[in-house]
């Protein structure tokens, strides 16, 4: 059951442990339920968890469509990497390679590049957080590793996607970035499915490490099919003077659960969180945030914002927390919610912890309605309804769109909305 | 001759009664005003006519080329040719003046061609900056955010540029001066007059005669207590400004104008 144990495929002492004590706590752990404050507004009673086997190779598995696999940051990849059960597809620009740049799926990782993946593995999020994040821990079999050695800049984009069709399937990733000093990197990562007629789990781990005056630009979008139970744990600790900018898009899966958090642990160290969401149908999104400032002269900026259609609902929870002694630092977080529909219902719950105190701290939350003021004023210059509604809503996503510098992501999250509004 | 006629209008913000049975007929190439205290309908015949949802029509018509518009939404309104420049343009943030400018127009084609594929890009840059350029308006108007942040002056000439561009066969301009100063208001009443020809008609809704001064009306009416209750050439208006409007309410009854505690004008 557990890959890499059970099967005994001579994964390094590590993995191997690393992996035990995962399954450990996962053996020893309850799925989290609404009793637990994380937990309180997603209740995942619905998800049936003794149904998921691992996903295994099968010829019936549609393949990830074109578009998935087109360059999002620029005009063409630098590397790319597409994971699916039937395979993983990898390259990487040799230039690159031979820099020492190391861009590759997480089994070919484990065999050929342990010294690095041991630097990240299990450094940032602690796979027993609970038995979600265990599970991913203890089995995740698709994953990517990043390394981008000391000062190198890489300039061509790097893609990944995972792609998880198969109802009944259970998806368990882990993507691990090292950016050594002075280095500079864009990844792009996208879970992505085809929406089908039972339930697919993913659970994930995400954890970068953004070294000293080194610069990420960090994309993830989610687009898994609206059959998909989605759990993260994510992780990003930005060192002295290193900048990461972290964007989320998500318009899909049935329910998602992530954790981000963002630990600036180096003097100058930035971090800016910009997340995009729409819901539909009967969709679920709790994003809980965690902006943690632990030394002085840090810099944090997060800006969520989502529209909700229909009966879905969404949950953004966010904490500032700035530790004891980390003066002129400055914290910024945001979450603005547009709800579309009468059944519609985000919550937005902002948080600040100041253990200083010579810091600035603001934090702003919203949940508002389409004005039927400027929908009349738009249809009085002969914009028909849904048009008048699309406009207001792609205004209201704007401040998100100038933050995001990637024609084509923008794009992409522009088609969303109108898919979305459809 | 495309016209807008309004037959014996009624009509309600809620359970009140605001337009008590008003006609009025505005030709293409006319300019009327329309004046009076506030509180007396105008802006409610504004919205009405433009078909605003929470203003009913309880009776009566509003005609345009003969075609009734009550059961029309207002996109359909404009899409024939009528324009509402409002008195209190609403902002619409992250929207630019041009994505605005460029999703009206289109659909104004759409609504004549279902299968247009919409303005061409460079052509509609073309329009955009001679209309622009007609008005007087800095260029980089159109990449600001529609109404956001503007001044007041900024805001009633955005409506004078939408209308430049969506060129209508009937304008109501409603109390297009309020809240400007003496240059503003002189730059819009240009705007509108350059505008003006024979394919246009205009209501201008105004409280105070001074812009009557810049655009000069063909007809004057007087509206209180939600009726057109005096009609004239430009020199009612001219009346008006030297006596107010107190020989109104003593003429045609002060117990009629309630509407004015609803604090609409």
């Amino acid at each position: 059951m557990i890959p890499g144990i059970e099967k005994g495929q001579g994964e390094p002492e590590f993995v191997r442990a690393y992996r035990a004590r995962a399954w450990d706590a996962f053996a020893r752990m309850k799925l989290p339920a609404t009793t637990e404050e994380a937990w309180r507004r997603t209740d995942i009673r619905k998800l049936d968890a003794g149904r998921f086997a691992p996903a295994a190779p099968d010829e019936a598995h549609p393949d990830p469509p074109i578009w998935l696999l087109e360059p999002l940051a620029g005009d063409k990849h630098g590397g790319q990497i597409t994971i699916t059960p039937n395979g993983v597809e990898a390259f990487l620009d040799n230039e690159l390679a031979e820099k020492g740049v190391v861009f590759t799926d997480l089994k070919t990782a484990i065999r050929k590049h342990p010294e690095t993946l041991e630097k990240v593995l299990g450094q940032l999020v602690n796979a027993e957080e609970d038995k979600l994040s265990a599970l991913a821990g203890a089995f995740a079999e698709q994953g990517v590793l990043l390394y981008v050695p000391k000062g190198v800049v890489v300039e061509t984009p790097l893609h990944s996607v995972l792609w998880g069709p198969g109802v009944g399937n259970a998806y368990f990733s882990h993507l691990l970035v090292w950016m050594e000093e002075g280095s500079s990197a864009t990844y792009v990562h996208e879970y992505a499915s085809p929406t089908e007629n039972g339930q697919v789990l993913h659970s994930g781990i995400v954890e970068v490490h953004v070294g000293e005056a080194a610069n990420l630009r960090f994309v993830e979008l989610q687009s898994w099919g609206e059959n998909v139970w989605n759990f993260t744990h994510e992780r990003a600790r930005v060192d002295r003077a290193g900048e990461l900018d972290w964007i989320f898009g998500a318009v899909g899966s049935h329910l998602t659960k992530n954790f981000s958090e963002i630990d600036l642990v180096g003097e100058g160290a930035t971090g800016r969180m910009s997340g995009f969401y729409f819901t539909d149908g009967v969709q679920h999104f709790d994003h809980d945030t965690q902006q943690n400032h632990n030394a002085p002269h840090t810099t944090s900026d997060l800006l969520f914002k989502g529209a909700l259609e229909d009966q879905s609902r969404s949950v953004w929870q966010g904490m500032i927390y700035v530790a004891p002694g980390a003066q002129k630092t400055d914290g910024y977080q945001a979450n603005r919610n547009l709800v579309l529909s009468r059944e519609a219902r985000a919550d937005s719950i902002p948080g600040l912890e100041i253990l200083a105190d010579d810091v600035r701290c603001t934090h702003g939350a919203t949940v508002g309605k389409v004005d039927p003021e400027e929908v009349f004023y738009l249809r009085s210059r002969g914009i028909p309804e849904g048009e008048a509604e699309r406009l207001i809503v792609e205004g209201f996503f704007d401040p998100i769109m100038q933050r995001i510098p990637f024609d084509k992501v923008r794009q992409r999250l522009e088609q969303g909305i109108v898919d979305k509004l459809s | 001759m495309a016209q807008l006629e309004i037959k014996n209008l009624h009509v309600c913000i809620g359970e009140n009664e605001i337009i008590k049975g008003l006609d009025l007929v505005v030709g293409q190439g006319e300019i009327h005003a329309l004046m009076g205290p506030n509180g007396s309908g105008k802006s409610t015949l504004a919205y009405a006519l433009m078909g605003h949802p929470s203003y009913q029509v309880t009776a009566g018509d509003i005609l345009f080329d003969g075609e009734s518009l009550l059961e029309m939404a207002p996109d359909e309104r404009s899409h024939l040719g009528m324009f509402l420049a409002f008195q209190y343009p609403v902002a619409i943030p992250g929207v630019t003046v041009a994505n605005f400018l460029r999703t009206a127009i289109n659909g104004h084609r759409q609504a004549k061609n279902p299968d247009d594929k919409g303005m061409p890009i460079p052509e509609f840059r073309k329009v955009l900056k001679e209309k622009m350029d007609l008005l007087q308006m800095d260029h980089g108007f159109a990449g600001r955010y529609l109404n956001d942040g503007f001044s007041g002056g900024e805001k009633k000439r955005a409506e004078i540029l939408q209308m430049a561009t969506l060129e209508p066969r009937i304008a109501i301009l409603d109390e297009t001066d309020s809240g400007l100063d003496i240059d503003a208001l002189r730059t819009v009443a240009e705007g509108v007059n350059a505008l003006q020809g024979p394919d246009l008609g205009v209501l201008v809704i105004t409280h105070y005669q001074r812009l009557l001064n810049y655009i000069k009306p063909d007809y004057v009416h007087v509206m209180f207590s939600g009726m057109i209750v005096e009609s004239g050439g430009p020199e009612l208006a001219l009346q008006l400004e030297e006596q107010g409007y107190d020989w109104i309410r003593e003429k045609h009854g002060e117990a009629n104008a309630v509407s004015a505690a609803t604090g609409d004008s």
